[in-house]
């Protein structure tokens, strides 16, 4: 199967400060690759890279057959039209209602006419099981479910790539498994590629088909869930059993 | 060596706020228009601006005819306070009042709401889902700021006016009909067009300071706020520079 994205010797620097000292990954169609690391390491850097919202110091992004690197922001349009990004806090727009927020992508790309916004908007607040939501303002929904709103916007033009930053930060423990079933669910029923950048061990291993290890700005390891427990790295192992840093205890 | 990376930085900024405005300006003439968003930021911009904008220009009418009759007392100057107080108010003290004040007022709000909004990454979202965020939250600005300051500094000539009849009436013994014939017979429409003309400019410094500070904000609410008040330094610092060069032009012009 060819490679959706092919990202290669991937460096990010702001001034002197490194943060990014070359990725290399691949991501398959429908696949589903999980970062994990360390708070600070690049997770999200890595993940603003993809749809062009930083620009690298150096190195390759490829989208199919299309360099990322170094395009304008109207020549990125037709990538971010075809991947979509969850942000951490949802990102909804705070000014406009559910429903505007979901009518967003929709009125801005002239999807379809105005008549047909409700029925769409109400079967993707279905898909995020939040029927009836429309008339709420963002400061009205708690932290998950404006989690589930940001992923409804996220699916509104049926995107090949979903890229999630930190999914289940900030929410408890059964409000973070409803949210990986619903990434599972909506990978299954779409078809989507999803890359999903996290520190949370239990979501990785339900979602990830393949996870990637970044520490100190490189990719320490790139395998599946099963080899990443039987791979002789000590940190590996720490990370994923969470275990204090030796340091800290010493 | 840290003077130098100060005029570099200045330059490096003053490079931004220009690339900018081009972007914004250019946004003004290229469709898609939206003129919902566009008349929602007038309201917010001009009509919420009035008391404010009304308030400052009154009192400095009727500052400027007491000043006027009681420093000059001996020169008879009571008799032409309507040309003293039209003609430094509608060439100078209203537009430039009223874009310190309304601009204060509009282009801290300006860079509170853009700084929130890329600060919760609001801005990152509009980019990530093809949305151009000049063309959708910097134009609608300008242009209600290029309908609205204009229009409240005109307002503002009419109510400091009125002011200085207050004075002249009240305070001078003078008759309403004597001063506004002298107000009338005194101002000319370049007056005007010079006062009106500058407030174009401010308009422009103040959406463009506004809102790139606003989109370059960074570091969380604290950055924000730091944000802001650099917007209204800015932003006043070039509405009383351009001033002077803009009463230049406009008497070599007019």
């Amino acid at each position: 199967m060819s490679a959706l994205y092919s990202v290669r010797g991937l460096v990010k620097r702001y001034g002197v400060k490194s943060v990014l000292e070359g990725i290399d990954f691949d991501l398959a169609r429908g696949e589903c690759l999980v970062v994990l690391g360390r708070s600070g390491t690049g997770k999200s850097v890595t993940l603003r890279h993809l749809i062009g919202l930083e620009q690298p110091t150096s190195g390759s992004i490829l989208f199919e057959s299309l360099e990322i690197v170094g395009r304008s922001e109207r020549e990125l349009q037709p990538v971010r039209r075809r991947v979509a990004m969850l942000f951490q806090g949802g990102a909804l727009f705070d000014s406009m209602t559910v429903f505007d927020n979901l009518a967003f992508p929709f009125r801005e790309h002239r999807v379809c006419p105005e008549a047909e916004l409700a029925g769409r908007i109400a079967a993707l607040l279905d898909k995020v099981h939040l029927p009836g939501t429309e008339r709420r303002m963002p400061a009205d929904l708690s932290g998950g479910m404006k989690k589930r709103v940001a992923l409804a916007r996220a699916l509104a033009l049926e995107p090949e790539v979903l890229l999630f930053d930190e999914p289940t930060t900030g929410l408890d423990p059964m409000t973070s498994a409803s949210i990986a079933s619903l990434i599972l669910a909506t990978q299954r029923s779409t078809g989507a590629a999803a890359l999903v950048v996290t520190h949370d061990i239990a979501l990785a291993r339900r979602v990830a088909d393949r996870i990637a290890f970044l520490d100190q700005g490189r990719f320490r390891f790139l395998g599946t869930f099963e080899e990443a427990e039987a791979a002789p790295d000590p940190l590996l192992a720490d990370f994923l059993a969470g275990r204090e840093e030796a340091d800290d205890v010493a | 060596m840290r003077l130098l990376a100060a005029l570099d930085r200045a330059a490096e900024e003053a490079g931004a706020l220009a690339r900018l405005g081009a972007r914004a300006a250019a946004g003004l003439f290229t469709p898609p228009f939206d003129f919902r968003a566009g008349i929602e930021q007038m309201d917010q911009i001009g009509v919420r601006s009035l008391g404010v904008a009304g308030i400052t220009t009154v009192f400095t009418g009727m500052v400027m005819a007491l000043q006027t009759a009681y420093s000059l007392p001996g020169l008879g100057v009571k008799y032409y306070i309507g040309t003293v107080v039209s003609k430094s108010l509608v060439r100078e003290l209203a537009p430039v009042l009223v874009a310190l004040i309304v601009g204060g007022r509009i282009g801290s709000g300006m860079t509170a709401e853009l700084g929130t909004m890329k600060v919760t990454e609001q801005i990152d979202a509009l980019r990530s889902m093809a949305a151009d965020p000049v063309k959708k939250l910097v134009v609608p600005k300008l242009a209600a700021t290029l309908v609205m300051l204009p229009a409240l500094t005109l307002l503002g000539d009419l109510l400091g006016i009125l002011g200085g009849l207050l004075i002249a009436v009240f305070q001078l013994d003078l008759t309403a009909a004597f001063y506004a014939n002298d107000v009338i017979s005194s101002l000319t429409l370049e007056d005007v067009v010079s006062g009106v003309g500058k407030s174009f400019f401010f308009a422009f410094f103040i959406t463009v300071v506004g809102c790139h500070n606003g989109l370059t904000a960074e570091g969380g609410a604290d950055g924000v706020g730091r944000a802001t008040t650099n917007t209204v330094v800015l932003a006043s610092i070039l509405i009383l520079v351009s001033d002077f060069f803009l009463t230049k032009l406009f008497y070599l012009v007019g």
